[in-house]
This record gives C-alpha cells, sequence and structure tokens, in this order.
C-alpha cells in the first residue's frame, strides 16, 4: 500500500533542535537508517500533539512510532536498537554486563551534566567554581570508562558509536558552549586527551554531524531564549 | 527456597584453586538491612532462582571492598557477577533478567514497546512520585502538606496506568513491580508514623490492592526487612529532618 498525503509517516520525533536529548534520538535513527518526520516544537509553547502524546510529562523527545507515544530519551534509543534490531549497527552491546556498564555511565551522565550545563548558563542559579569541579571530576571518570571500554579502539560503543556514546555525545554542544558562555574549560586536552579526541570524531560521525550544531549555535540559542524563562528556567525537555 | 550464605565458603574438601575459582564464580550481593534497593535485588535473584552470598555493609563504616567495587557512588546494592561489579538498583534488574535469560520468569516484557513502557514508569517512580513521598514524610505544616498533595497526584497517575491489574505487568510481577514493590510496606510505616493516610481506598482501590498481592506474593513474604526495626528507623529519620529544619 503506498502512503498517501493525509497518512502520518510511521516514525515522527516530537523534539526542539537543541535539546541533547531529542539530539539522542535523532542519531539513533540516523544510525539505523530509519525513516522518519521531525516535528519541532515552538519554545515556549507546547503543541496539542505533544500534549496528547506526553500527558504525564508533557516533555520531548516523544518518537510515535505507529501514532504510539514513547518517552524519555535514553528509552526511546534502547527502544529503536530492539525495534531495528537486524539494521546494523547494534547500538547496545551484546554482552549483558558490558550493557550494566555502560547504563551505568549513561544515568551518571543524566545525573551531573544537564542541571551541570543549565547552572553554567545561568538559567539556574548554582555554585558555578563547584558545578565545573563536578563536571571535570566526572569527565576524568569518564575519560577512564573510555579507555577501559573503547579497547584502543575509536568510541565507547568500540568501531562504531553505541548507546554510551550517544548518551555522553549529546551533551557535547552545549557543553563545549557552557565553556564560551561562562568562561571554563571541561573538555580539557590536558585532562581528558582521550575524550577530547573521541568528541571530535564523534560531532564529525555521519550519524551525528547534521543533528549536533556547533557550539556558537548554542551559544546564540542561549542568549536568545535565556530570559525566556523567568520561573521555569529549563528547556521544556526532560 | 534462596537462603542468604553469611560465610563464604561450606566446603573444607575442595582444593584451593578449586575454592578460588568456586568463590569467583559465586554471585554476591553487597546490601544493607533497610535498604529498599537491596530488596528489589533480592527478589529479582529469587525470581530466576539464583543463589548468592550476601555481604551486609555497615553504611557507616562501609568494606574497602564495597568502595573498591563502587567507587563512584559507594553505596550499595552491588553485585558481584565473575568478579565484576554491577551497581544502581535498575541497571542490576536488567543485567539480571539478561544474563540469567533463561532461567526462571522474565522480569522485563518481550515486546520493544512494553520494555520502554516498564522502564518509563520505573522512571516515573524514581524521579517523579519517590521525591513528594521522600518530602511528605520528613517535613511538617505547610510544606508537608503540598508534598502529600502532590504525591497523590502521582499515585493517581499510578493508579489509572494499574488499572485493576493484579501487577503492573499483569498476572505475574515484572520490573516495576519491584521497582515500586518497597512502597508496598514502605507507605504504611510512613502512614503509621505520620498518623495520616496516603494511599485511601476511595481514591487508590487498584493500588491498595496491588500492595497486598505484592505483599502476599510468595516471592516478597519469604523476604521483606524486619518491620519493628525499620519503623523505628523511620522514625528515627523523621525526627532527624524535622530537628534539622527548626
Amino acid at each position: 500500500m503506498s502512503s498517501t498525503k493525509e497518512e502520518a509517516p510511521a516514525v515522527r520525533v516530537l523534539g526542539l533542535w537543541a535539546s541533547p536529548f531529542v539530539i539522542r534520538v535523532l542519531i539513533a535513527l540516523r544510525l539505523k537508517g530509519v525513516e522518519h518526520e521531525v516535528l519541532e516544537e515552538v519554545v515556549g509553547k507546547k503543541s496539542e500533539l505533544l500534549l496528547r502524546s506526553n500527558p504525564v510529562h508533557k516533555k520531548i523527545p516523544v518518537l510515535l512510532h505507529h501514532g504510539k507515544p514513547i518517552s524519555e530519551s535514553l528509552i526511546i534509543v534502547q527502544y529503536i536498537d530492539e525495534v531495528w534490531s537486524s539494521n546494523a549497527p547494534a547500538i547496545l552491546p551484546a554482552d549483558p554486563y558490558v550493557r550494566a556498564v555502560e547504563r551505568f555511565w549513561a544515568q551518571y551522565i543524566d545525573d551531573k551534566f544537564p542541571r551541570g550545563i543549565r547552572i553554567l548558563k545561568g538559567t539556574v542559579d548554582g555554585n558555578k567554581d563547584e558545578i565545573v569541579e563536578q563536571l571535570s571530576t566526572a569527565l576524568q571518570l569518564l575519560e577512564e570508562a573510555f579507555l577501559k571500554l573503547s579497547n584502543g579502539k575509536h568510541y565507547f560503543g568500540g568501531d562504531n558509536i553505541g548507546y554510551l556514546d550517544i548518551a555522553l555525545g549529546s551533551h557535547v554542544g552545549w557543553v563545549r558552549a557552557v565553556e564560551k558562555i561562562a568562561g571554563v574549560q571541561l573538555l580539557d586536552a590536558a585532562k581528558v586527551p582521550h575524550l577530547v579526541a573521541w568528541a571530535d570524531r564523534f560531532c564529525a560521525h555521519p550519524a551525528v554531524v547534521d543533528v549536533l550544531p556547533s557550539a556558537d549555535r548554542f551559544v546564540e540559542y542561549s542568549v536568545k531564549y535565556g530570559s525566556f524563562f523567568p520561573t521555569r528556567p529549563s528547556l521544556p525537555t526532560e | 527456597m534462596m537462603k542468604r550464605n553469611l560465610t563464604t565458603h561450606h566446603s573444607a574438601t575442595l582444593s584451593a584453586m578449586e575454592r578460588q575459582e568456586e568463590d569467583e564464580d559465586r554471585v554476591k550481593l553487597f546490601g544493607f538491612w533497610s535498604s529498599p534497593y537491596v530488596y528489589k535485588v533480592e527478589w529479582a535473584l529469587r525470581i530466576k532462582g539464583i543463589q548468592y552470598d550476601y555481604i551486609e555493609e555497615n553504611l557507616e563504616n562501609k568494606s574497602d571492598q564495597l568502595l573498591e567495587y563502587n567507587p563512584v557512588h559507594k553505596k550499595v546494592p552491588v553485585l558481584i557477577y565473575q568478579g565484576k561489579p554491577i551497581a544502581e538498583s535498575e541497571v542490576i534488574l536488567e543485567f539480571i533478567d539478561e544474563a540469567w535469560k533463561h532461567h526462571g520468569d522474565r522480569i522485563l516484557p518481550e515486546d520493544p514497546y512494553d520494555r520502554a513502557m516498564a522502564r518509563f514508569w520505573v522512571r516515573f517512580g524514581k524521579d517523579t512520585l519517590s521525591p513528594p513521598i521522600w518530602k511528605w514524610f520528613t517535613t511538617q505544616g505547610q510544606e508537608q502538606e503540598a508534598a502529600y498533595a502532590a504525591a497523590v497526584e502521582q499515585l493517581q497517575i499510578l493508579e489509572k496506568e494499574l488499572d485493576g491489574k493484579r501487577f503492573f505487568a499483569g498476572e505475574k510481577m515484572g520490573l516495576v513491580d519491584l521497582s515500586l514493590g518497597p512502597f508496598s510496606y514502605i507507605i504504611p510505616i510512613y502512614e503509621e508514623i505520620t498518623g495520616v493516610k496516603l494511599i485511601k481506598e476511595e481514591k487508590l482501590p487498584s493500588l491498595l490492592a496491588w500492595m497486598d498481592n505484592f505483599l502476599n506474593s510468595s516471592i516478597v513474604r519469604e523476604h521483606l526487612p524486619p518491620m519493628d526495626k525499620l519503623k523505628l528507623r523511620c522514625q528515627a529519620i523523621r525526627e532527624a529532618f524535622l530537628k534539622n529544619t527548626n
């Protein structure tokens, strides 16, 4: 049956280009070669479709697969990996123990980076010096994790990008942006040389390059919308 | 019936090398008697029929082993599999389901969409439901009232999701049940201590029934924390919080 103009595409993503969580979903879909439509939300005004699709949290990203909504970026990435399991590459590693290690670090990354970035951006109050130290420590630990997991190869996932690459890599845009905004060094080649090299490779990867813009674009976004949410400063993302 | 072995070796007739190999293959769990996260892991191991050695930690004087196995968070539970550590209860639960895929019941469903939903509700429990419940238990006055209202709002969402099912996973318990399970005994304790009912039959009948189903299931009823001791501990925690804010 051919698709008509009235039929919605099978795979749609509700998102905002500047959200690292949305970026994760787009990378995963591109990695798997899945055709999809992106519906860009308007900053500050949630669409009816979003409110209907994620009534509990009303946040992006939401993946709509044949109309069925899935939310939470890391959950969506795993869903994509499981549904399109016959499309290479595998996003999660095959070994249960290595999967557990990657999931551990992905959780750690989301515990540290989103809040830290918001504080350094200035949209949420916090002690910037303390945050820089926390994020530097986190990056140090991730540098060590990279050495163990990559086993001399290019990515956390080995020869190709995988779950943990996507989890951390999606934050690189904002990390580099807040380095400029706050005048700090996070991805410091002297302290975390392997991660710096990895970040460059990740950003240049074909599945990433068109959905992870340069740091300057994130800085522009921050300037444009920084004062947009006086009482609810965070992005309308998870 | 699963037993926790508080000693690590039981056979004196094995050679030293055999004992070492056997020891490395033993699944170990570092835990603490009152930690709900530890219980989730223990119930999961029981669902799969996995024998394990349990090591009780003194959280005020953590062992070198724990600090070595979980240097990032220094917390329990930590599962040791073939000498390698796994931390964070949600991560451990998924690992248990995958490492022992063909043992016992599945903890996560097969269908990718159902798996995504299960993971969604686990996160909901952790990020959205737990904070107001904790706040309700550790505050008083207006702050407590606001937290109570927020907790009830989230519980109503959960009630809708449960919708009269025996367990969140259906006829048998699954990931979401294990993850939310400790609430089935913690909330009644909190209610007793605060003198306020959080889960009322008129408003949350499915959840009330689920709590009963969970506590009475064969896996759970044979392994629960000592309730009197736990109640005293919770009481002390509430008092400490109230003292700090005065």
